[in-house]
């Protein structure tokens, strides 16, 4: 006999069609092609992290990677390398420099780093970087002692930005530098820089220069002579004053200042010795003619 | 004739729906195979609005994105017999064509060859109302058309303008604008019996779908096996189905006749059955291997095995001649043609110009039917393939897919049908009051 092969009925039945039907349905479709994986996904996911064991786990180990690359040689600092600093700027840069060597370049905060390599009064600019072969390089550019300031506090040693570099214990410690005074000489270093190198055609020694009221200067000699110079062009005053002083001999007559506030009339003050003279001499010679105004003074 | 114009209307914004939306579905309800055809419409089909009279469909290039095929089930000479196998047989081939289309299909228009499809000729006339035609002209004339009594229990499946004529100049395409007096028109109506389309209708729905159109196989797979020439000059085609031949005639570019035979391919499967005494399976077997109509001294030779499938294998070893074959299936083929010759001379098809025949559909592929189709039918017959269309499977680009592929080209570039038409203004009643103004107009 011929075996009896139930056939089954091809057609579908009529909640599958429905069903092929609604899975055939655009948004459907979407949703079992990227919402249920993507739900998947997210739910593996968070079920592995709800235990905070787990976390704390996966947080240590991706550390620890993290670790392993940032301590590999490649990325090591062994060295730092100064350049342009003077032996004591250099001792200073080592006493501060935060890390410990080696350390992973990771670690090192540069900015940081040069903020507070700045931050030393010594030093105009640093500039950092991390050269091959783990040496961290650092190009000082120190700042140039232009001038002492005496305040009460004591001597400081200045730059031309008028920035105190450092604080001498005597004047002779420094005797190249000459020697500023008053409040508010340090913002005004580069006019007395200038007005130095005129005087320096004077015959005379300088002693230093005053700040008077924070707004003109006094060229202090060595004599005690001072000269009074203006607010504006004091260099050319200065130079007034030279132009004089090789024509009268100015500076060497008994003078106690002289006065160039005034461009149009320079005037001096006579010391008490040459002022008697002076009484002397226009009362002595003359009286004649000119007693009148000699007994009127 | 307003329930009509209803019913067909929502159909048709139905389908234009549907090809705005962008997929559509073709269902060729045959006595032997049930076809599926998924369309994806991209609009960029070119417009044809010049060839046609009045408002067109959305009209689109199309692509077949899904093809399915599965035996056909609970269904005799082209109708639905038993509602729920051949709602079953829909739903497999719909499933297995959305498959491939990987898409959701909602709406399907389908076509069937059976349930007695009948051809009238309608004449309308009416007085053109200004100079020229307007469209409103072309709405009143057609609804001017005579129906003929189409009996109890019929419905219109489609009805279809095929000639304008204006005064004495017949033969207009498209009368819009033309000068003229009176407007008389040629419409072509094909009406089949209602309960078939209502059965139809029932099992689509049974299937969650909508159904958004309905033809007449006969009229689709001569769109599909017809060239345009022949459309235009005159042609017949013949769909040899399994259990219906359609029969549809053409001329300018419109059908003008449709008629069906309730005899196809299953009788002559049946016959060699009977004759042979093998299973219907087997016979079918036979019949699409080794069938054919012209017997030759060779034949006589050629023996085919058709062990009956009994299980009694040892003793049933039976064989025929191929000649035998020949001689079972011709007798029955020849019927099939000779009834189909008298369906084209009722419907006159011997008057016209060009009397191509083409034969398509399933039965067309037996050997030799060309030549015998010569002998009963006329000299001019050949054998029809469907279109290409785009996409469309290579399993089914044979002739027994013309109507399916003539559905295809059937929703992308429909025909107009009477309903297409703006209903006429005095149909109107809210138009009445610019009827009013007109009757002033004219009569002051």
């Amino acid at each position: 006999m011929r075996p009896v092969i139930p056939r089954t009925d091809p057609a579908p039945s009529r909640l599958r069609y429905r069903l092929e039907r609604m899975r055939l349905t655009p948004g459907y479709r979407r949703l079992f092609r990227l919402g249920l994986p993507l739900l998947m996904v997210a739910g593996l996911a968070g079920g592995y992290l709800a235990d905070d064991g787990r976390r704390a786990d996966l947080g240590e180990r991706i550390a620890e990677i993290r670790r392993q690359i940032e301590t590999r040689p490649e990325f090591m600092v062994h060295l730092l390398s100064l350049d342009g600093a003077s032996a004591g700027v250099q001792e200073d840069i080592h006493e501060i420099f935060p890390y410990d060597l080696p350390a992973s370049s990771f670690d090192l905060d540069l900015p940081a780093i040069r903020a507070m390599i700045e931050d030393l009064p010594a030093i105009a600019r640093a500039d950092l970087r991390i050269r091959q072969g783990g040496v961290l390089a650092v190009e000082i550019t120190e700042r140039v002692p232009v001038a002492l300031w005496r305040t009460r506090a004591g001597i400081d040693v200045l730059d031309i930005t008028g920035a105190a570099i450092d604080s001498v214990a005597a004047r002779a410690d420094r005797p190249d530098l000459p020697v500023l005074t008053g409040a508010g000489a340090d913002r005004a270093v580069p006019q007395a820089l200038d007005i130095l190198a005129a005087a320096r055609a004077l015959d005379q020694p300088v002693r230093g220069l005053v700040r008077m009221g924070e707004r003109r200067w006094d060229l202090v000699l060595d004599n005690g002579k001072r000269v009074l110079l203006p607010e504006d062009e004091p260099v050319r005053a200065l130079e007034r004053v030279i132009v004089l002083d090789h024509a009268n001999d100015m500076l060497e007559r008994d003078l106690v200042t002289i006065d160039m506030r005034l461009g149009a009339r320079p005037t001096v003050r006579l010391s008490e010795t040459a002022t008697e003279e002076w009484w002397h001499l226009t009362r002595a010679g003359g009286a004649t003619d000119n007693s009148a105004g000699a007994t009127g003074r | 004739m307003i329930e009509l114009y209803e019913s067909q209307r929502a159909m048709r914004a139905m389908r234009k729906a549907a090809i705005q939306r962008g997929v559509l579905a073709v269902l060729d309800l045959g006595t032997s195979k049930i076809s599926c055809l998924v369309l994806r419409f991209d609009g960029t089909g070119r417009f044809a609005e010049a060839e046609e009279v009045g408002r067109m469909a959305g009209q689109a290039g199309f692509r077949v994105i899904g093809a399915a095929t599965t035996r056909s089930r609970g269904l005799r000479f082209g109708e639905i017999e038993a509602m729920a196998e051949t709602e079953r047989a829909i739903r497999t081939a719909l499933q297995a064509a959305q498959k491939m289309a990987g898409i959701r299909v909602d709406h399907v228009i389908a076509c069937f060859s059976g349930a007695g499809p009948r051809s009238y000729g309608l004449a309308g006339e009416v007085e053109v109302a200004g100079h020229t035609v307007s469209e409103q002209d072309v709405s009143r004339v057609l609804s001017a058309c005579e129906v003929p009594e189409i009996g109890e229990g019929r419905e219109v499946l489609h009805a279809q303008p095929v000639n304008f004529a204006l005064d004495h100049r017949s033969g207009l395409i498209d009368p819009r604008g033309q000068i003229g007096n009176l407007l008389t028109t040629d419409m072509h109506m094909l009406t089949v019996d209602a309960v078939a389309i209502q059965n139809l209708a029932h099992c689509v729905k049974r299937c969650d779908l909508e159904l958004a159109g309905v033809a007449s196989s006969a009229y689709v797979s001569g769109i599909a096996a017809l060239v345009e020439d022949e459309q235009e000059l005159g042609a017949a085609c013949i769909d040899l189905g399994g259990g219906t031949a359609g029969v549809s005639i053409f001329i300018r570019k419109h059908m003008i006749y449709a008629d069906s035979v309730r005899m196809g391919g299953e009788h002559v499967t049946g016959d060699i059955s009977m004759g042979l005494q093998i299973p219907q399976a087997t016979a079918e077997r036979i019949k699409t291997f080794y069938g054919g109509l012209v017997a030759t001294g060779m034949d006589d030779r050629e023996m085919i095995e058709i062990g009956g499938d009994t299980g009694d294998f040892e003793r049933d070893r039976r064989q025929v001649s191929r000649a035998e074959l020949i001689g079972i299936m011709r007798p029955r083929v020849e019927e099939i043609l000779e009834e189909v010759r008298a369906r084209l001379d009722a419907a006159g098809f011997d008057h016209l110009p060009s009397q191509q025949i083409v034969l398509t559909g399933g039965g067309s592929q037996i050997p030799g039917l060309d030549a015998l189709a010569s002998r009963i039918l006329g000299q001019r017959v050949r054998l029809g393939r469907p279109l290409r269309v785009h996409g469309l499977p290579q399993a089914a680009t044979g002739p027994a897919f013309a109507s399916a592929v003539g559905m295809c080209l059937f929703a992308a570039n429909p025909q107009d049908e009477w309903w297409d038409f703006e209903i006429p203004v005095d149909r109107y009643p809210v138009r009445s009051l610019r009827r009013a103004v007109k009757w002033f107009k004219d009569n002051w």
